[in-house]
């Protein structure tokens, strides 16, 4: 049974990063990858009436765009590779989704780039790869 | 692009034409030119009987009779209903592959930012003080009885709501007064049609009364009051800051800039904790005189002594603020919890309930509580004097407090007005049609209203705003009435799901 591992991506340096060590270490092993893309929402915001009217056809194009701006270009990069690949777009908490979205899929390990802020910006706001270390069920691996 | 550029234009064109009437007491002309129709108007609405001395208004009776019966026809739903509609709030049966969705939480959020408004702060000053302390009472009661009303609109909301091919969803009692009635036989869907209509131009009014000149009106009221009353340089300005605020309006409305409204939806919820949290204070502060003030209010809501009207005066006070504060069985609370993703319509319905306990039973109650703890609730009182009475009231115990409430008064008028325009335009398409055109002249209108709204003398203001709102509740409720079997039996099936354990509970860290 192959192993599935889960990768991190946003369109930036750092999730290319991350794409570039999947790819190293999937295609050896023999394991499908899910590219995954969480579009940050959360369900405690607070919105007009006019926007809630429009917010389902607005999801639809944010998950849309999400999946052919960032994920589907990764996903034919990889299966031109050889790799098994599959996209994933979901809305929520970062790194909460990504979590749930690892356990629902039975991933072996997440991959995800780091942004690499030192300071007190990541300090007071942490950081994706900081936090899904701490929430993980499975390995993590944060590529620099 | 070209959207903002129509809406600077119109903006720019409505500055300059307000402003060449600027040297000519613009407050007084407006006034003159409204009051009589105004007057008229509110006459109709509240055309009343009289008992004990005091005129009730029908259409209150109305509203009543409605919330008591239905509480009884969904067996007090108002309290049983509350443990699993937090549940819902709390996101604990949401589907996960709904995420991005409009969730209940958000959808109660935005229709409590159109009710929680001006009502709660001035129009409790004034109920307090006509009625005595006994309104409370009767208001809370009010408010525990609407609850079921919310439930039931809020429900057939969601279940007869219009769900268009490009994902929009627009729902109402415009919506189900037209299809739930049809479903009722050929000559309820006929009924059911005029009470559309009638709904939809009511809404109208009551978009451009409640929703926008009260709000304006008492808004600037309050500005005008922390800024030196009568000494202020606004005091004559109405039109002014009514302009001003009609330019930040549009800026979202005809403008769609978002940025506003996020940043007023951000610090709306803000304000209304801020607003709690300094009445709680004082209540705690004043803790020794929480015993007495809870006795006036009990003598106050059966004896009445010294109030005009007696026992009946003060109920008519509690239970008007009530009403129109929370809105229940209004129906415009449909329109905003419409657009909630959920396949179970009743599960709207208990989210609703909370939207009058959190308006009436907290926010409103604590009002009361700090005017009856702060003596400073007066009988005598002028009536357009309600944002200043609780002004005083807090400013009695916080000094610096009344410019925090101006802030807050300013904020949730202009959140009312946003939502309130949401109303009135998904009425006025209703009527005329979903088109740029009609779009764009409902909320010319709207903007229009604004400025009229601040320039306006209170009384006349307050009694054309109540009456269109209430209005409302006549259709509303008519059509509420018929569709009662159709909530009853959402809610039976729902509640034995519940029961047997058929839904998912999810609770994702």
């Amino acid at each position: 049974m192959s192993s599935v591992m889960m990768v991190g991506v946003d369109g930036s340096d750092c999730s290319a990063r991350a794409v570039k060590y999947v790819l190293a270490h999937a295609k050896p092993a023999g394991a499908k990858v899910l590219v995954t893309h969480v579009i940050e929402w959360s369900r405690y915001s607070f919105s007009t009436a006019a926007e809630n009217e429009q917010r389902h056809k607005r999801r639809e194009e944010e998950i849309t765009r999400a999946n052919e701006d960032i994920v589907d270009p990764v996903v034919s990069r990889l299966k031109e590779q050889g790799v098994d690949a599959a996209g994933l777009v979901r809305h929520g908490h970062v790194s909460d989704t990504m979590r749930s979205l690892a356990k629902e899929h039975k991933v072996s390990s997440i991959v995800v780039g780091r942004q690499g802020s030192a300071g007190l910006k990541s300090y007071v706001f942490g950081s994706v790869g900081a936090r899904l270390v701490q929430v993980a069920e499975c390995p993590v691996t944060v590529v620099p | 692009m070209s959207k903002l550029r129509v809406g600077i234009t119109t903006l720019i064109g409505l500055l300059c034409s307000f402003s060449a009437f600027a040297e000519t007491g613009m407050d007084e002309k407006i006034n003159l030119a409204v009051k009589p129709y105004a007057d008229a108007v509110a006459g109709a609405v509240f055309s009343s009987f009289t008992v004990g001395g005091v005129a009730i208004p029908f259409v209150l009776v109305w509203l009543i009779i409605a919330a008591t019966i239905f509480t009884f026809y969904f067996k007090f739903i108002n309290l049983r209903g509350l443990k699993h509609g937090f549940e819902l709030v709390r996101g604990d049966y949401h589907d996960p592959k709904a995420a991005g969705e409009v969730t209940h939480f958000q959808a109660l959020a935005t229709a409590l930012s159109g009710t929680v408004g001006l009502g709660n702060i001035a129009g409790v000053a004034v109920a307090v003080s006509l009625g005595g302390p006994g309104a409370t009472f009767w208001m809370i009661l009010a408010g525990f009885l609407g609850m079921s009303s919310k439930f039931t609109e809020c429900t057939l909301g969601v279940k007869y709501r219009n769900v268009y091919p490009d994902g929009s969803v627009s729902g109402g009692p415009m919506y189900y007064l037209t299809k739930g009635l049809a479903e009722r036989g050929p000559v309820l869907a006929k009924l059911g049609k005029v009470l559309a209509v009638m709904f939809a131009i009511f809404a109208i009014g009551g978009s451009f009364g409640g929703g926008n000149m009260f709000q304006a009106n008492q808004s600037f009221a309050q500005v005008v009051n922390v800024t030196g009353g009568d000494a202020s340089w606004l005091a004559d300005k109405g039109w002014l800051f009514g302009l001003v605020v009609a330019v930040l309006v549009g800026a979202v409305i005809l403008g769609g800039i978002k940025s506003i409204a996020r940043v007023t939806s951000k610090i709306v919820p803000f304000m209304a904790v801020t607003y709690v949290t300094a009445g709680l204070i004082i209540i705690f502060m004043n803790f020794s005189a929480v015993p007495s003030a809870f006795v006036a209010i009990f003598d106050g809501a059966f004896t009445a002594s010294g109030i005009s009207g007696g026992v009946i005066g003060v109920l008519f006070q509690g239970f008007k603020r009530a009403a129109f504060s929370n809105e229940a069985g209004v129906g415009s609370a449909a329109i905003a919890h419409s657009a909630v993703q959920t396949s179970r319509p009743v599960t709207e319905g208990f989210v609703a309930l909370y939207e009058p306990f959190i308006d009436t039973i907290v926010v409103c109650t604590i009002t009361a509580l700090v005017i009856i703890i702060t003596g400073t609730w007066d009988p005598s009182v002028d009536p357009s004097a309600g944002v200043q009475l609780t002004s005083t009231a807090f400013g009695s115990a916080i000094s610096w407090f009344p410019w925090v409430l101006t802030l807050a008064v300013v904020l949730f008028a202009f959140s009312t007005m946003i939502s309130w325009s949401y109303y009135g335009l998904k009425s006025w398409t209703f009527l005329f049609g979903e088109n740029k055109a009609t779009d764009a002249v409902y909320k010319i209108l709207f903007l229009f209203f604004i400025v009229v709204g601040s320039s306006m003398q209170l009384g006349s203001v307050i009694d054309f705003s109540d009456a269109m709102i209430f209005a409302m509740a006549f259709p509303n409720l008519l059509g509420c009435y018929f569709l009662l079997p159709v909530v009853k039996k959402e809610l039976n099936e729902y509640w034995a799901d519940l029961k047997a354990g058929r839904l998912v509970k999810t609770r994702d860290a």
